[in-house]
């Protein structure tokens, strides 16, 4: 059924009680074209554009748990392509363009906001290096304006500007189309319209091996019987090493907790996503009214999808320096995901060297915003067994040859980027 | 998170600095090692879901380097040792 007000207004009439399921719950098939494993928002992006951008269809989702458990539904919902490094910036840039017209893509509204991203800066050598950070996306044609602090006092308000302030406001780098979106719905739009085209989302079915003889992939072992594939792609974030490993991959990743935050409801206080300059703490007020947080990394590997308390103490403190008014808040929620942290801070979306097999990983805590992107240039490789030109540079062999993308400048060190 | 530092005795987290993997090997030749082997050394990791071998810094105390073994699942720490002993592969 395609979402329309005639639709609203045709099942209000009977009592909303027709709408039917958003995806079909098939048994998996004996034998793909194409398995992807995992169905997190990368994983159904995928999916989608496969179905979409190169009519491959006999494709199957395999999703170890239910669909928007995994860090689809653990970001801060922020979309952006603030970035420094042209590899970056122009790929991000492709995401931001799919998700301005996805609503209407997918047939799903995913509530995209472009309230504006901002990015607070507190000294003249951080506002020097928002100067550069602007020319950078100038130059790719991206757009960053520069405010200075009555700029930025007009846009959020709720910031300290008071002659106490701990870091007092010098300005900012706004870029106007960056937002939010409802994560949720970016996972439930994909799947709908990636089954809607004919693509097997198969939930619950856990991948426990992979098939592979003479150096070509043949398909994977799961908990449900064996599924024979032509093609494999790997796109489990959070789980990128075990899965690799299975395979035969070694990979250059660590995989970090980051922890988010949100609010009770309040009445709106912010109307646009923000970054604190003096510490790492971004900012964005919900729908809802909750206000959605998230700091640093816990800074060491860990699977748990929970922090601990020192980095808790840490945002809170990041939080009420920022925005004093917050100080009074009560957390309605608080939880972790696991971040795959590559070694120079950029994603991978590469072959292998397995025949047949692909992988796509790695992505730091900048996954949600790419998601449309990473699944549109993921499905090129697939289908094409040749990377797309927006994220060649993402490959495993950069590794390998020095050719790192790294936005921070910190060195092979994945907690810090 | 506790770790508890041979020469301080358990101290809360927010004293440590994290240095990551210690399973890994320098190249012993390093004029002879190929890329393949720095790059494995500088960047690939095992990452696995359980028992860590690492290094944490006590940079908040007696600025001592420490390797631990931790579950990367619990949390749980089962062995802290002085690195300086262990130089060159802690892992070995």
């Amino acid at each position: 059924m395609r979402y329309s007000l005639g639709a609203i207004i045709r099942n209000a009439a009977t009592g909303h009680k027709h709408w039917p399921r958003q995806w079909r719950e098939p048994e998996p098939k004996k034998a793909y074209d194409i398995v992807l494993v995992g169905g997190g928002g990368h994983g159904l992006a995928t999916a989608y554009y496969l179905a979409r951008n190169h009519g491959l269809t006999n494709i199957a989702v395999l999703e170890k748990g239910y669909l928007g458990n995994g860090n689809i539904g653990r970001n801060t919902t922020i979309v952006r392509s603030n970035y420094l490094c042209p590899q970056n910036i122009q790929f991000y840039e492709h995401s931001l363009k799919l998700w301005e017209g996805l609503s209407q893509d997918l047939n799903y509204n995913v509530m995209l906001s472009q309230r504006g991203a901002l990015v607070v800066f507190h000294t003249p050598a951080q506002r020097d290096a928002a100067v550069r950070r602007g020319n950078s996306l100038r130059l790719n044609g991206v757009d960053a304006v520069l405010l200075d602090r009555a700029g930025v006092k007009k846009l959020a308000p709720a910031i300290d500007y008071s002659p106490t302030a701990r870091f007092p406001v010098l300005g900012g780098m706004l870029q106007p189309r960056g937002g939010s979106v409802r994560h949720d719905a970016v996972a439930w739009g994909f799947a709908r319209a990636a089954d809607a085209r004919g693509i097997d989302i198969i939930q619950n079915c856990e991948v426990t091996g992979f098939r592979i003889e003479k150096g070509r992939v043949r398909g994977v072992e799961t908990s449900r019987g064996s599924i024979m594939a032509k093609k494999v792609g790997i796109v489990v974030a959070g789980r990128s090493s075990l899965v690799g490993k299975m395979a035969g991959l070694r990979l250059p990743i660590e995989s970090h907790v980051l922890q988010c935050f949100v609010t009770e409801a309040v009445k709106p206080v912010l109307d646009t996503v923000v970054s604190f300059g003096a510490a790492h703490f971004s900012i964005v007020q919900s729908d809802k009214g909750g206000l959605v947080f998230n700091g640093d990394l816990d800074g060491y590997n860990s699977y748990a999808q929970r922090g601990n308390l020192a980095v808790v103490e840490n945002v809170a403190a990041s939080a009420a320096s920022f925005m004093p008014c917050m100080s009074r808040l009560r957390l309605l929620r608080h939880w972790g995901g696991i971040n795959d942290m590559t070694m120079d801070g950029s994603p991978i979306i590469t072959k292998t060297p397995v025949k047949g097999l692909f992988f796509n990983g790695g992505w730091c805590y900048g996954g949600f915003k790419a998601t449309p992107a990473s699944g549109w240039t993921f499905a090129y490789l697939i289908a094409n067994a040749e990377p797309h030109s927006l994220a060649s540079s993402f490959s495993l062999s950069r590794f390998e040859t020095g050719l790192v993308i790294n936005e921070s400048g910190t060195g092979p060190l994945p907690g810090t980027h | 998170m506790r770790i508890t530092c041979p020469w301080c005795g358990p101290r809360p987290l927010s004293e440590f600095t994290y240095g990551g993997d210690a399973g890994k090997t320098r190249p012993k030749k390093l004029d002879k090692a190929s890329p393949d082997e720095w790059a494995d050394y500088v960047y690939l990791r095992e990452n696995p879901a359980g028992r860590h071998v690492e290094y944490w810094h006590h940079s908040g105390g007696c600025r001592s380097w420490l390797v631990v073994t931790r579950d990367t699942l619990s949390h749980e720490i089962s062995k802290t040792v002085l690195a300086y002993p262990l130089a060159g592969g802690a892992g070995s």
